[in-house]
């Protein structure tokens, strides 16, 4: 089972913090895609993937229990 | 120890970021202070939000500390975000960087702000006397204009 966590303008189109959802074995871009399909999110693509608080690229493979981040263009300071 | 790079969502003493860099060695302690502005090319901000994936955002303020340490040897980097509704001239960062000589101090102050910006996952909410939006732009331009994050961008 995985976390998937979204933040910013994110979470308020999703509606929810994050979810829980069985996507170990996928590659970022698939679980990106699976996600976007399901909740309508066309600029996902814009958000850079965390895996376990580490940015990851869209070929990385999701592990059994990680933990999975949509970080949308961030915009501290 | 106590912490060096937090996130907070409780206004941030200046003083105490700075104390945590003050030490015999430092000639020089530059503090950057980031506040809520009111006016943004005539557009007037009422109130800002801030969010933040707080442990990812927490040890990545670290890492980025660890950066100016190899960039600028003999650094003491502090720096202290905060997060939730901010209200105008609050502030929503303050970063202390101690070197021997004052020169290293304002360039490493200078690549803290702009690295934060680049990777450290907070993000800002505008609301806007005609609206609200979060802000999501790295630097402010325009996001990922090849529609994904480059390479360089997610180390």
């Amino acid at each position: 089972m995985n976390r998937i966590l979204f933040f910013a303008g994110l979470q308020e189109k999703v509606g929810q913090e994050s979810l829980e959802l069985d996507v170990t074995g996928k590659t970022v871009s698939e679980v990106k895609e699976y996600i976007g399909k399901q909740f309508q999110l066309d600029r996902l693509n814009e958000a850079m993937t965390a895996v376990n608080e580490e940015y990851a690229d869209n070929q990385q493979k999701i592990g059994e229990g990680d933990v999975i981040a949509f970080i949308p263009p961030v915009s501290g300071g | 120890m106590s912490k060096q790079f937090w996130i907070t969502d409780h206004p941030i003493s200046i003083e105490e970021v700075v104390k945590l860099v003050s030490r015999r060695e430092a000639g020089a302690i530059n503090t950057f202070i980031g506040t809520v502005r009111e006016f943004t090319y005539g557009k007037r901000t009422l109130h800002l939000e801030y969010q933040a994936y707080r442990p990812m955002a927490e040890k990545k303020l670290e890492q980025l500390g660890q950066e100016i340490e190899e960039r600028w040897p003999d650094t003491k980097t502090a720096i202290a975000h905060r997060i939730g509704r901010l209200e105008i001239e609050d502030i929503a960062v303050v970063i202390a960087v101690s070197t021997p000589h004052r020169a290293d101090s304002y360039d490493a102050s200078r690549y803290a702000i702009e690295r934060i910006k680049e990777i450290v996952p907070i993000w800002k909410k505008e609301n806007w006397e005609d609206g609200e939006a979060w802000i999501g732009d790295q630097k402010e331009q325009k996001a990922y204009p090849e529609g994904s994050p480059k390479k360089e961008d997610m180390k």
